[in-house]
C-alpha cells in the first residue's frame, strides 16, 4: 500500500493555476526525485504535502485513509517531516538542542518539570551514530560543516516515527564531498523504509540517489519515471518543454 | 569505522578553563575581582563595610533590570523603555499608598501597571510586527508623561498608613547586615538564572534570537513568547521601581531618567549579543557590578567625576572589542 497518495491535486491563487491534477504515490522505502524549472509548481507541491497549503481540488490519502491538514503541526504529527532548504538551524544553540527544539525532553514531575540535557545528548548521539554522521551533540551548530548542519536538520525528522521525509534542496549549498555525505544520509533513511522526496535542481543527485523522478511543468506533471527508465537528457528535455511529456 | 564515529560523538571538547576561558562573562568578572583587590590596597576607604554596603546597593537597581534585559537582547530586542516603566511603577506605588492603601495593593497595582506595558509593548512588537526599538521608545516617553499625569509632576514622599513597612522593604538589612535590595537581586538572578539554562521557555528564548524563523518552523510559539519576554523586561523594571521607592524614600518624576542605557550598558559588558542569542544572567550582573566598581573607585580615587562617562563607555567598547576579536580568530 503507498503509504502517500496525492489524487487529481489543484492548487489556484485567485486567476493563478500553480498546479493542475496532479497525481502522485509515494511508496514506503523509496526516494523520489522531484523536478521542475522555477515557477513550475514545486514548491507549491511541498507545501501541500507539509500542511502549510489546503489543496483547491484533490485529495490526499495516508495509508488508505484520507488526509486533512490545516497546519504544518498536523503533517507533524501524521509522520510527514521537512528538512527546509535553508535548514531552520539556531547557530547558537547545540546539536542536540537544535535536533530537539520545539520537542524538548524534560525530567520532573507536573509544573516542575526541567530539561533532560543528558537524555537529550545521549538520544541525538545515537541518531548522529545511526546516520553515520560524525556530528557531536555538545558543539554548537555554528562550528559546523554543511554536512553535519543537515545532518542535524535529518537527525531531527528521526525523533518521530517519521514516514515521509520532504528535503528541500538538500545539496543546492554544500561542498562536492558534503554533498556525498548528505546523499548516504538520504539512503540510510530509505533503508529504514522512509519515503524520501527529494527537490533538487542538481541532475546528478537525483540520478545517484532517486529510485523515480517526477518532472512539474507549468503546474502539470510532466513525468514519472523509474530512473532505470530514464536519463538526464530526458528530464533536462521535459524541464524546458523541449520534450513535451513522457508516460 | 563504527569505533572512531563512537569515540567522535561521544568526545566533549571543552575541559573547564576553555569554556571559562571562551566566556566574555568570565573576563568581566575577573576584571571586577581585579579591581576590588587594587581598590582596597589603593584607598582605605574602599574595603570598608559601609562603602562595600553602598557599592552592592547602588548596583541592584541597574542589575534586576538588567536580567529582564538579557531575557529581551537574548531573542534579539531591546526594551528602552524600562527607565520610564521603572519611573511610572514607583509613582504608582506612592501615589496609591499615599492615598491610604495597603502596602500589598501598593505593589499590586505597580506590577501590575508593569505587566500591562510590558504585554503592550510585547503585542505591538510580536502581533502587530513592528520594530522593537519604536515601540519600546514610544513607551519611554508614555509611561514618564503618565508617571507626571499621576502625580501631578509632583514628589511623593508620604506614603500612608504603610510608609514603615515600605521604608524596611527597600532601606532595611534583616539578613546579616546585607542590604535588602541586594538579596532580592541575587534571588532574582538565581531565579533567571534556572529559567533560562533549565527551562523550555529558557531554551526556546534562545532559540528565538538564534534564528526566528527556525524557531517558528519548529513548532515554538515564538509569538507568546515575544509578549511574555517584554512583560518580564516591564515587570523587573517595576519590581526595581519598588524596591527604589522604599530605598530612597520619596518619589520623583525624573527617577531613572537615562537608566535604559545603564542597563543595556551593563547587559552587553556582560556579555549579552545584541544581535540576539547570546547573554546570561550572572553576566547582566557581573556587568551592572563593574559599571557601579568604576563609578564608585572614581569617586575614591579623587578622580574627577565627569570622567566617569568616558571609563564607563571605553569598558562598553573594550567588552565587545574582546568578543570581536575572538570571533575573528574563530574565523580564521
Amino acid at each position: 500500500m503507498p503509504v502517500l497518495e496525492l489524487n487529481n491535486i489543484s492548487k489556484h491563487f485567485g486567476a493563478i493555476h500553480a498546479l493542475n491534477d496532479v497525481s502522485l504515490t509515494l511508496e514506503p522505502g523509496e526516494v523520489v526525485g522531484l523536478m521542475g524549472d522555477n515557477g513550475a509548481g514545486k514548491s507549491t507541491l511541498v507545501k501541500i504535502i507539509a500542511g502549510n497549503f489546503r489543496p483547491t481540488h484533490g485529495s490526499i490519502r495516508m495509508e488508505g485513509h484520507d488526509l486533512v491538514m490545516h497546519r504544518p503541526i498536523d503533517a507533524r504529527q501524521h509522520g510527514i517531516e521537512i528538512v527546509h532548504q535553508d535548514l531552520a538551524l539556531c547557530d547558537n544553540l547545540t546539536a542536540a538542542a537544535n535536533v530537539f527544539l520545539g520537542r524538548e525532553m524534560r525530567k520532573g514531575v507536573g509544573p516542575f518539570r526541567i530539561l533532560d540535557y543528558g537524555a537529550m545528548y545521549k538520544r541525538a548521539g545515537e541518531l548522529f551514530k545511526e546516520l553515520k554522521s560524525e556530528t557531536r551533540p555538545r558543539d554548537l551548530v555554528k562550528q559546523m560543516s554543511g554536512g553535519q548542519r543537515q545532518a542535524v536538520a535529518i537527525a531531527r525528522t528521526r525523533l518521530s516515527d517519521a514516514k515521509i521525509v520532504l528535503m528541500d534542496e538538500p545539496t543546492a549549498a554544500i561542498s562536492v564531498r558534503q554533498v556525498a555525505e548528505v546523499l548516504n544520509l538520504i539512503r540510510h533513511l530509505r533503508d529504514q523504509g522512509i519515503a524520501v522526496v527529494l527537490i533538487s535542481h542538481r541532475m546528478p543527485d537525483v540520478f545517484t540517489v532517486a529510485d523515480r523522478v517526477v518532472v512539474l511543468r507549468r503546474g502539470r506533471k510532466v513525468a514519472d519515471r523509474a530512473i532505470a527508465l530514464s536519463s538526464p537528457e530526458e528530464v533536462t528535455g521535459l524541464i524546458t518543454g523541449a520534450i513535451e511529456q513522457v508516460a | 569505522m563504527a569505533v572512531t564515529i563512537d569515540d567522535h560523538i561521544g568526545q566533549k571538547q571543552h575541559n573547564l578553563i576553555s569554556w571559562l576561558t571562551s566566556r566574555q562573562t568570565f573576563w568581566v568578572f575577573l576584571a571586577v575581582i581585579a579591581a576590588c583587590v587594587f581598590l582596597s590596597f589603593a584607598t582605605d576607604s574602599f574595603a570598608t563595610t559601609n562603602n562595600l554596603f553602598n557599592v552592592t546597593r547602588n548596583f541592584t537597581f541597574v542589575a534586576v533590570i538588567a536580567l529582564g534585559m538579557t531575557i529581551v537582547i537574548i531573542t534579539g530586542g531591546i526594551d528602552l523603555s524600562v527607565g520610564s516603566v521603572l519611573c511610572l511603577c514607583s509613582m504608582i506605588l506612592a501615589v496609591t499608598m499615599h492615598a491610604g492603601y495597603s502596602i500589598e495593593i501598593g505593589i499590586a497595582a505597580a506590577l501590575g501597571t508593569a505587566l500591562l506595558v510590558g504585554a503592550v509593548n510585547g503585542v505591538l512588537i510580536a502581533y502587530v510586527g513592528m520594530p522593537p526599538f519604536v515601540v519600546t521608545l514610544g513607551m519611554l516617553s508614555i509611561a514618564r508623561s503618565l508617571a507626571m499625569v499621576a502625580s501631578n509632576n509632583t514628589v511623593v514622599f508620604q506614603f500612608g498608613p504603610d510608609h514603615d513597612k515600605l521604608l524596611a522593604l527597600g532601606g532595611g538589612a534583616f539578613f546579616f547586615g546585607i542590604a535588602n535590595p541586594v538579596l532580592y537581586m541575587i534571588a532574582l538572578t538565581l531565579i533567571v538564572g534556572f529559567v533560562l539554562r533549565w527551562t523550555r521557555f529558557g531554551r526556546h528564548v534562545y532559540a528565538i534570537g538564534g534564528n526566528e524563523q527556525a524557531a517558528v518552523l519548529s513548532g515554538v510559539p515564538v509569538k507568546r513568547i515575544k509578549v511574555a519576554v517584554y512583560m518580564i523586561s516591564s515587570l523587573f523594571a517595576g519590581i526595581a521601581g519598588v524596591i527604589e521607592t522604599g530605598w530612597l524614600g520619596a518619589v520623583t518624576t525624573n527617577l531613572g531618567t537615562g537608566m535604559e542605557l545603564q542597563v543595556i550598558a551593563a547587559t552587553v559588558i556582560g556579555g549579552a549579543n545584541l544581535a540576539g542569542g547570546v547573554g546570561t544572567a550572572f553576566g547582566a550582573l557581573i556587568g551592572a557590578a563593574l559599571i557601579e566598581i568604576i563609578r564608585n573607585s572614581l569617586g575614591l580615587l579623587g578622580i574627577n567625576a565627569f570622567w566617569q562617562g568616558a571609563f564607563i563607555g571605553s569598558f562598553i567598547i573594550v567588552a565587545v572589542l574582546f568578543d570581536r576579536i575572538k570571533n575573528m580568530r574563530q574565523t580564521n
